[in-house]
């Protein structure tokens, strides 16, 4: 465990040593501030809520967290720590998962910095805390899906841009098969069990729930799974270039 | 400490090791020697785990790689051959992070990363990003984190390349000195490392061991070793050739005795000779053999590896 908690914090302090975490920081939360009150339209609303805030996430993560996530491994790839790395005491779990860990615990500080949301939404009106604290879990669930898609991509390739468009690709494909024009589509010429059930391998079908308040056992299974898988993948994945 | 047996691994249809054995025990400093893509780098990284081999055992300390990888890898410090290290972090950070991971915390992590710092004299940067340093601080700072938690088994691939020749001296000095209680397998391209550091040296060449043996074995595989050079007024090659085959160099003449065991003789019937003429000597060498001349007559096997040097004037 004590090698997990070693990797995350030089993890960690690589994003903070470099202009990367402050320039991503300060991007994301201008972003979040457009589209939740500009593009949102969350005073028009006239709800005390943060729908227009949580409503954007699977799209704004869409961009953003393939760019934390892509120097993961394509990074240690290219600049031949990995050898460093995995010549040392260190199972290969212990690597992905820390590595994992730290990023994931970097976009958590920068949803926490959107605090003043919280605070704006209730000195205005009186919003139910409990949904939006589900709606916080869910976005960090979100979140932590997309990265660890970007992990897996990240450990294929030395490129970290061919990591960040693999893993958007694949991420729009997860939001996409939940999107309703798209189910709208598909309900034309699929059957409801077809569309039901691309729509069950969607974030936002998933994230849905989270975001009325309602947090669901299913949901977080599906997230979670997801995770997993992905972050299994990683492993496959870096065990084959070394034995290659 | 470390036994290989029949290392293979075969990158598709290429074979990069092909069947390397042999051992290294405390005390010894092995030269890894090669021309470039002999297989020297993937059998270091086998040693290491880094990769798994294709067929045969590694076993680092009593503890096989491929089955316990995690408590070979707990006694092997590494220089990989590039020597990378965390551009971003500083030395300090760099070796602290280390340490952490060989599990050393508190009193005992601060005390190895002196040890280190003060081994590689990295004191004057010690607060510097490693991504500002010049090549020779960076390699050192890599040395530094192979030796963080003092390794039984040292493995380093080229630990001198891109050092200036001071530094090479010291990181050379450095390396006899841990190879008192360690065991360490280097490898290099500078033949003149063996000497300087080795107890024994390992050719390879495509995948395979050519040579196997203490600096001065392999030295007397040369032509050359056991020849005398004279550079001597009045010394004719005629008299010279009644003691052996002579070759002529620029003002001087080399004389290779006619066997190998009685190599010995030479030095004094060379001399004796020369009191009967009474020649004016003005230097006279016994050669002990040159290392490149026997790892290009062993690796170039097409060429049968003849150097001009020693083909000249033979004809």
């Amino acid at each position: 465990m004590s090698i997990v908690k070693t990797i995350v914090k030089r993890e960690l302090g690589a994003y903070f040593t470099s202009p990367v975490a402050y320039v991503f920081l300060v991007i994301f939360l201008l972003l979040t501030g457009f589209f939740t009150f500009t593009a949102g339209s969350f005073f028009e609303r006239g709800e005390a809520s943060l729908a227009s805030f949580f409503g954007w996430h699977p799209w704004l993560y869409l961009a953003v967290v393939p760019a934390i996530g892509m120097r993961l491994w394509a990074e240690e790839r290219r600049s031949g720590t990995l050898e460093l790395l995995f010549t040392m005491p260190i199972a290969t779990w212990q690597a992905i998962v820390a590595k994992f860990l730290a990023s994931w615990l970097f976009i958590g500080v920068a949803l926490l910095l959107t605090f003043p949301t919280v605070v704006t939404v209730n000195v205005l009106g009186d919003p139910d805390n409990g949904q939006i604290f589900a709606g916080y879990l869910g976005s960090f669930l979100l979140a932590g899906t997309y990265l660890a898609i970007t992990c897996m991509t990240s450990a294929m390739t030395r490129n970290q841009v061919v990591a960040f468009i693999l893993s958007v690709v694949i991420c729009l494909f997860l939001v996409l098969a939940g999107f309703n024009p798209v189910t709208d589509l598909m309900v034309r010429w699929a059957s409801p069990a077809v569309v039901d059930t691309v729509a069950a391998f969607s974030v936002v079908t998933h994230f849905d729930g989270f975001q009325r308040g309602v947090i669901d056992t299913r949901d977080l299974f599906f997230f979670l799974s997801v995770i997993g898988f992905a972050l299994f993948a990683t492993g496959v994945i870096l065990r084959g270039h070394r034995s290659a | 400490m470390i036994r290989i047996e029949n290392l293979v691994k075969t990158f598709g249809a290429k074979r990069a090791v092909d069947g390397v054995s042999f051992n290294v025990e405390r005390g010894e400093v092995l030269g890894f020697l090669g021309p470039n893509g002999a297989g020297k780098s993937t059998t270091m990284r086998m040693i290491t785990g880094f990769i798994p081999p294709t067929a045969g055992r590694v076993s680092v300390g009593g503890h096989d790689v491929a089955e316990s990888p995690l408590e070979a890898k707990r006694l092997i410090g590494y220089l990989p051959e590039n020597a990378a290290s965390y551009p971003d972090m500083t030395v300090a950070g760099f070796l602290n992070f280390a340490a952490e991971i060989r599990g050393l915390a508190g009193e005992a992590r601060k005390r190895a990363v002196r040890r280190v710092v003060d081994l590689c004299f990295l004191d004057n940067v010690l607060h510097q990003s490693i991504d500002t340093l010049s090549k020779g601080y960076k390699h050192r700072t890599c040395l530094a984190q192979a030796l963080i938690h003092d390794p039984d088994v040292l493995i380093m691939d080229e630990p001198t390349d891109g050092l200036d020749p001071n530094q090479k001296h010291q990181v050379r000095n450095l390396i006899r000195e841990l190879g008192k209680t360690k065991a360490i397998v280097f490898s290099t391209h500078i033949l003149e490392e063996v000497d300087a550091a080795c107890t024994r040296a390992i050719i390879i060449d495509r995948g395979r061991v050519v040579a196997n043996g203490t600096p001065e074995e392999l030295r007397a595989m040369s032509e050359l070793a056991g020849a005398v050079t004279l550079q001597a007024q009045g010394a004719t090659r005629e008299e010279l050739e009644v003691l052996g085959r002579v070759e002529q160099l620029d003002g001087a003449f080399r004389i290779f005795p006619r066997e190998k065991a009685r190599a010995g003789e030479l030095a004094q019937a060379v001399i004796d000779l020369v009191n009967r003429r009474s020649w004016k000597v003005q230097g006279m060498y016994s050669e002990r053999g040159e290392l490149d001349e026997v790892f290009r007559r062993i690796t170039l096997p097409d060429t049968a590896g003849r150097m001009p040097a020693t083909t000249a004037g033979r004809a």
